[in-house]
């Protein structure tokens, strides 16, 4: 079974250090994956805005990357939503049905086919905060949102509370967005900056020295608000953590 | 630490040097500009914060409630279904809804617009010889225009919800279904009511406040020739209806004047009077966390003596229920707490939509009114999902959202300078060379450009954030490129 990496266009660009603990990781599981070299992005940026005819050629050029692979992992939210429910601007050949069916974002791939029980080489002893992007949460099903009654879970936690030292910390507002919203960070700068600096704030009062989640874009967003506040806190994407990223 | 108390926040001392956030009003022809209206509305810090924190109350009320409701789910589930059947089968039910009425010695009037509704109470009012109208809360009678039209021929209508009555004494819109004036601060409401009702401008205490408007305000109640109410639900199988209200409101409006006029939109309609348990149990709930409203009123015939009528207005929902779409957007019950979560609308306040209807049901409901109007009215989300979460009808309406902006962008709706710059990323990001190549001056103007030149005006990442940092590796395909290939490799379309 061959694994295809699919390292999203904003990772590639700033983030490199998420693409390599994501590769690092699932080869430590022993994996085996390729990175499938003429890759962009999976038309995300378009679809968001509602065009999603100026998305297609981006959508057909992701799946003749991918259709080859078993299956497909992403450290990101976000773009497997967009894979999964709504890469619908192409039409849906086979290999296109192939590679929306078995696209998994990573938490969701260790947690849930992997069942991973345990990263012994990862210790992060510090205070996280974990940032459940909307994306993960309530479109990828990674935990139970606030808003809704039932069962408690969470797979992010799940695995890192199997990380050595770490002491996961709760916002009083646990999982409300932080105002990336792809485009709208853009469209709606004032709401946006706004949101995301509540959202550190939250963090901060947690006692938070770190902000952790699955998606980058989130982490992105908040980071840049972060820094121009001059907020303290730091920022992990989750495969940094569980790869044993020190600090 | 917790979200500090809202109230605290309300009675701060600082409320009162800050004066009430007005942003500006989309002129007719225009687009609603909401990202700018919601920039006017946080460039007031102290009113900001207070509507964060007043509207996410409520939102923290409503889970408080649903932890008390085992079957919580379930009964949404129930609900969702009773109005999907109500809906595929609207057309029985209206029918029996208006000869049960009639049967009740009713007069049923149907309204095919809002423009037919204005005109047919007007009627009524006209062969009454009506002047002065005691009405409660409707949002029905909001999205028609009525006050307005009422006022346009010289017959006088008095809100007598308070929030409404606030919004009413100074010329806004409500900003809320369910709290109309939640986007005011208690020295805000001392203003207008000193303005208006001549009360001391000083004094922002909620006691005094409502003291002054009842005052004021039931020498015009016991005066009215008739009063109005819209309805919560209205019932096929007896062909009563329910309004729900938590301060009377309604049954003052409905009993005090001999003439009774309620204005209720098609989908209102529930097939039996037993639905009314499922739905009455989440309205409140969902709304303010509250178990039930104050006051669930129940009409059915006019009072011995008086005279009662209803008017069903269609108003576009019967085109919206073929709709495949966006029909489902038709069970909206009007609680408010898809508005309460949304994290965007707690940050830009209701008035920032520009629209009858805000929050996230806004953005599902006001494009299908007037498309070109309120086009970016669905772009004001991060499409988050919490409002499908709490909706207690399953409204699936974060999805609708986003349909509605593929439904713009196709239509032409949305402006020509962002379609353009989506058609120009894709075809970038369609191409592998062309992305490496965006990928390295993106790299290269972080590396190179001043400061000055990446947080203009222009950029609107970099008004409120900074931008991230160019990693010294390079890209991760660069890294790949150096760490994992055999140099001989070569691979295809990457040749720099
Ligand atoms: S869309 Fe749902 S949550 Fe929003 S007001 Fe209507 S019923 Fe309530």
């Amino acid at each position: 079974m061959r694994i295809g990496l699919f390292v999203p266009c904003f990772i590639d660009a700033f983030y490199p250090q998420v693409g390599i603990a994501t590769l690092e990781l699932l080869e430590r599981f022993g994996c085996a994956v390729d990175y499938p070299f003429d890759q962009t992005c999976c038309g995300q940026p378009m679809v968001n805005s509602g065009c999603h005819a100026e998305a297609a050629a981006t959508e057909q050029l992701f799946v003749d990357n991918f259709a080859a692979y078993d299956v497909i992992v992403a450290p990101s939210g976000s773009c497997v939503h967009q894979i999964r429910d709504n890469l619908t601007a192409v039409e849906q050949t086979a290999a296109v049905q192939h590679v929306r069916a078995n696209t998994f974002e990573l938490v969701e791939y260790l947690h849930d086919v992997l069942k991973v029980g345990a990263f012994p080489w990862a210790k992060f002893p510090h205070k996280v905060g974990y940032h459940d992007s909307c994306n993960t949460l309530r479109n990828l099903g990674h935990g139970k949102p606030s808003e809704l009654r039932g069962p408690d879970f969470s797979k992010p936690r799940a695995l890192l509370e199997k990380v050595e030292g770490i002491e996961l910390v709760s916002p009083a507002r646990p999982d409300e967005c932080c105002g990336f919203g792809g485009t709208f960070s853009v469209t709606e700068p004032e709401v946006s900056g706004r949101m995301g600096r509540d959202k550190i704030a939250d963090h901060g009062r947690a006692g938070a020295e770190y902000i952790v989640s699955a998606d980058t874009s989130c982490l992105m967003h908040q980071q840049g608000c972060a820094k121009r506040i001059g907020a303290p806190i730091r920022f992990k994407h989750i495969a940094e953590v569980l790869n044993g990223s020190a600090a | 630490m917790s979200t500090p108390d809202p109230n605290q926040t309300l009675n701060s001392a600082e409320a009162v040097h800050e004066a009430q956030p007005k942003p500006a009003k989309a002129r007719p022809g225009q687009r609603v500009d909401h990202a700018g209206a919601a920039r006017e509305f946080l460039h007031s810090p102290v009113h900001a914060q207070s509507h964060d924190e007043r509207v996410w109350a409520m939102r923290q009320r409503r889970d408080t409630a649903m932890e008390t409701i085992p079957e919580w789910e379930e009964l949404r589930d129930l609900a969702s279904q009773i109005k999907t059947h109500a809906l595929t089968h609207l057309d029985k039910y209206l029918e029996q809804f208006a000869d049960n009425a009639a049967a009740n010695g009713v007069h049923v009037h149907w309204a095919g617009d809002a423009a037919d509704h204005n005109r047919i109470v007007h009627e009524i009012f006209t062969r009454h010889g009506v002047k002065k109208v005691i009405k409660s809360k409707s949002m029905l009678m909001e999205e028609c225009g009525f006050r307005h039209y009422m006022e346009g021929v010289g017959i006088d209508i008095v809100e007598t919800d308070l929030g409404e009555r606030i919004q009413q004494l100074d010329k806004e819109d409500p900003s809320h279904v369910v709290v109309p004036a939640v986007h005011k601060m208690r020295s805000d409401v001392s203003q207008v009511f000193a303005k208006t009702l001549g009360s001391d401008p000083n004094n922002d205490d909620a006691h005094y406040l409502t003291e002054q408007q009842r005052q004021a305000t039931r020498p015009l109640i016991l005066d009215a020739d008739a009063g109005m109410t819209g309805a919560n639900f209205a019932i096929a199988e007896t062909g009563g209806f329910v309004v729900c209200t938590n301060e009377g409101n309604a049954d003052l409006s409905a009993n005090v004047p001999n003439l009774h006029v309620a204005s209720i939109g098609i989908e209102k309609i529930v097939p039996k009077l037993s639905d009314l348990g499922v739905f009455i149990r989440l309205l409140s709930r969902s709304a303010l966390g509250s178990p039930i409203t104050q006051y669930t009123s129940h009409f059915r015939a006019p009072k011995s003596g008086g005279e009662m009528h209803i008017v069903l207005v269609d108003n576009g929902r019967s085109k919206r229920l073929a709709d495949e779409r966006f029909w489902s957007s038709l069970k909206c019950i009007r609680c408010g707490a898809c508005m309460n979560t949304c994290p965007v609308f707690r940050r830009s306040g209701g008035l920032s939509y520009g629209a009858t209807y805000t929050g996230p049901l806004g953005l599902i409901l006001d494009p299908s009114i007037d498309a070109y109007r309120y086009s970016n009215l669905p772009f004001a989300s991060t499409l988050n999902g919490s409002c499908t979460n709490v909706c207690p009808v399953k409204i699936n309406i974060h999805e609708q959202i986003f349909e509605w902006r593929q439904v713009l962008a196709e239509d032409d709706m949305i402006p020509w300078t962002k379609k353009s710059t989506l058609a120009a990323a894709g075809r970038t990001l369609a191409s592998p060379r062309a992305y490496r190549t965006a990928i390295k001056s993106a790299h290269s103007a972080l590396k190179h450009l001043p400061d000055w030149a990446l947080y203009n005006k222009l950029n609107a990442w970099g008004q409120v954030r900074d931008l991230p940092e160019v990693p010294a590796e390079g890209s991760f395909h660069d890294w790949y490129r150096k760490h994992r290939m055999d140099q001989s490799e070569s691979a295809s379309g990457d040749s720099e």
